[in-house]
């Protein structure tokens, strides 16, 4: 958590709400202009914004670059493909679980598998930092994909049509797509209730200190590695949740979602969104997914054919918003100019002056 | 042996360049025991190993009594053993409060706690307040640590010291890229925290060396050369040729 000035802080809030009633009202406005599959769309935006606000977390809040966070979210949705595999043919994980599609069981219990996988993972990688940490968490990322891939009680490559939903009592029904709108919202802004109360915690700051200066928190007498690694499981519990309900919402979970460009996906979430900030993850991922999801038809439309090199026109944007948003997406709600690049160049204003844009590079 | 810190036969080669070769210590309660030496004396390799962020090829360490010798870093911290760092060490994105108010924290158990604002809690608040006035630091309370002044940056990091209820300071040149009166200032500030804790104090300046130290260790080579009350030292003709200096021995610096 940054320290915010009151007027940002207060222009922070009134954003948020706007941004949340908008939001409430999205169904029933894409309802009445007959147009139910952006509804169907956003719940799919809600839960790629919990899974980079999840990887938000250890990435802006801890400084744990992780390019493997989406192996959680395959994880998260594998317990719910596979419990579903197992309820349809009768028959039991390893001979002792039997299948289920109960939503009250398979979305914590995604959360609890993809912690307890985050858990050794993480311990062997934040013995590491920098480079190297990268390369680590890719490399199990990796291995669980592979893992899966050669799976062929769960179609292996193909994955798992997840034709039936996971069923959560009344008034929750995943089966209609309003309802699990409002579910996937309430739970990102669940999420992001609690880390904005984590960040600013006890807990939180030794993390954020972690971030700025290690070899200092230690000799502060902090065991970073403890508050980290807790940090990591909790991050992957959560991408755990957004994978059950992904798996939910796309009717689908294959390796795919391991991928090491998903992982890649959710760091450009984060980084186009804000690095470190509450809301950044959720407009990265919007951004991104609906680029994702029109600028190939658009482009189409332009010049036939283009629309499947749409990511070189992808690359261009987020080069674009890293250099001239500062602090991403989210820092356009603070009204801060500038971005990597002008950090570079400009020094910190001092408070109580404003920033001088003559002021002599450092 | 009642010293607070009792380090016996340190021992660190880094390949075949042996920077700590059998070096003995204590700091007693209420004493500044002054490290000096030559720019690669192994000044900063012994301070790194009572610190715990370098492991000793051969040796032992006690504080209070226990052998830490192979103890974590933050470990040490929370038995006490608080140091500042040659090169300024703080949390630049933090204001200066946090920095210190942090310090505080890492006085508690353990900072697990997920919900409870800590930037909002006056129990860690007011013993940072308290260290910033120490150093004179407290009008500056709301502004990131980034923006301080070399000078006061040092300061920040004996505030945080402090605010750990250090049992022992050690401090890796305080003194550093400070200006004459700055480190002046220094000084009076150092002699005033004795009664708060002892302190093993590496320092370039022998002004403010012989002005603070009850005694000190010279080191050469990775080794010690002389270890005694500041007039003992002044007068060690060993000392005298190998590192002080005529002029030094004369009373200059």
């Amino acid at each position: 958590m940054d320290d915010a000035g009151a007027p940002t802080a207060r222009r922070r809030r009134v954003v948020h709400g706007v941004l949340l009633a908008l939001l409430l009202l999205l169904p029933p406005a894409a309802m009445a202009l007959g147009e139910p599959f952006y509804v169907s769309l956003a719940t799919r935006i809600l839960i790629m914004a919990l899974a980079a606000a999840s990887l938000n977390l250890i990435l802006g809040f801890g400084g744990m670059v992780s390019f493997g966070h989406a192996a959680f979210v395959g994880i998260g949705g594998y317990v719910v493909g596979i419990a579903f595999v197992h309820a349809g043919d009768g028959s039991a994980f390893l001979g002792l679980l039997p299948g289920t599609t109960n939503g009250l069981v398979l979305l914590p219990l995604a959360m609890l598998v993809a912690g307890l996988i985050a858990l050794p993972i993480g311990a062997v990688c934040l013995r590491t930092t920098g480079i190297s940490f990268i390369m680590i968490t890719l490399a199990f990322a990796q291995m669980l994909f592979y893992l899966l891939v050669s799976l062929r009680r769960y179609n292996g490559q193909d994955g798992i049509a997840v034709w039936q939903r996971s069923s959560l009592p009344w008034p929750i029904d995943l089966n209609d797509r309003v309802s699990f709108y409002y579910l996937a919202l309430a739970v990102l802004v669940a999420f992001l209730a609690l880390t904005h109360r984590l960040v600013g915690s006890r807990f939180g700051r030794v993390l954020r200190a972690a971030k700025d200066n290690e070899r200092r928190a230690r000799a502060l007498g902090f065991h970073t590695y403890r508050y980290k690694l807790v940090a990591f499981v909790l991050a992957g519990a959560v991408a755990g949740l957004a994978g059950a309900l992904f798996a939910n919402a796309t009717g689908f979970v294959g390796p795919s979602y391991l991928r090491w460009d998903r992982s890649g996906d959710l760091i450009v979430m984060v980084v186009i969104g804000g690095i470190g900030t509450l809301a950044g993850p959720a407009l990265g991922a919007t951004l991104l997914m609906l680029l994702e999801e029109f600028m190939p038809e658009a482009l189409d439309g332009l010049v036939p054919g283009l629309g499947e090199h749409w990511k070189i026109f992808l690359g261009p944007i987020l080069i674009l918003i890293v250099l001239y948003a500062r602090r991403g997406l989210a820092g356009l709600i603070d009204g801060v100019p500038g971005g990597a690049l002008w950090r570079h160049l400009r020094p910190e204003p001092e408070p109580g002056k404003p920033p001088r844009r003559w002021r002599k590079r450092r | 042996m009642t010293a607070l810190l009792h380090a016996a036969g340190l021992t660190k080669r880094f390949g075949g360049l042996v920077a700590n070769d059998a070096v003995d210590l204590d700091v007693g309660e209420g004493e500044i025991h002054a490290v000096i030496g030559p720019n690669g004396a192994g000044k900063t390799t012994l301070l790194a190993q009572l610190s715990g962020e370098l492991s000793p090829d051969a040796g032992s360490i006690h504080f209070g009594g226990r052998e830490i010798t192979a103890w974590p870093v933050a470990a040490r911290a929370r038995l006490g053993l608080a140091r500042s760092f040659q090169i300024t060490t703080i949390l630049p994105s933090f204001t200066v409060r946090d920095n210190v108010a942090l310090a505080v924290q890492g006085r508690e158990r353990h900072s697990f706690k997920f919900w409870r604002n800590a930037a909002r809690d006056p129990a860690l608040n007011a013993p940072a307040a308290k260290a910033l006035d120490r150093v004179g630091l407290a009008a500056h309370a709301d502004r990131p640590a980034a923006a301080l002044a070399h000078g006061q940056k040092r300061r920040l990091e004996l505030a945080m010291a402090l605010a750990m209820r250090p049992k022992l300071l050690l401090l890796d040149e305080p003194m550093a890229g400070m200006g004459g009166e700055e480190s002046a200032e220094m000084v009076t500030l150092l002699a005033g925290l004795r009664s708060q804790a002892p302190i093993l104090l590496v320092e370039h300046d022998m002004d403010a060396v012989f002005a603070l130290a009850d005694r000190i260790t010279v080191l050469l080579h990775g080794r010690v050369i002389a270890s005694g009350p500041p007039a003992a030292i002044r007068a060690d003709t060993r000392v005298r040729e190998a590192y002080l200096g005529d002029d030094a021995a004369n009373g200059g610096a």
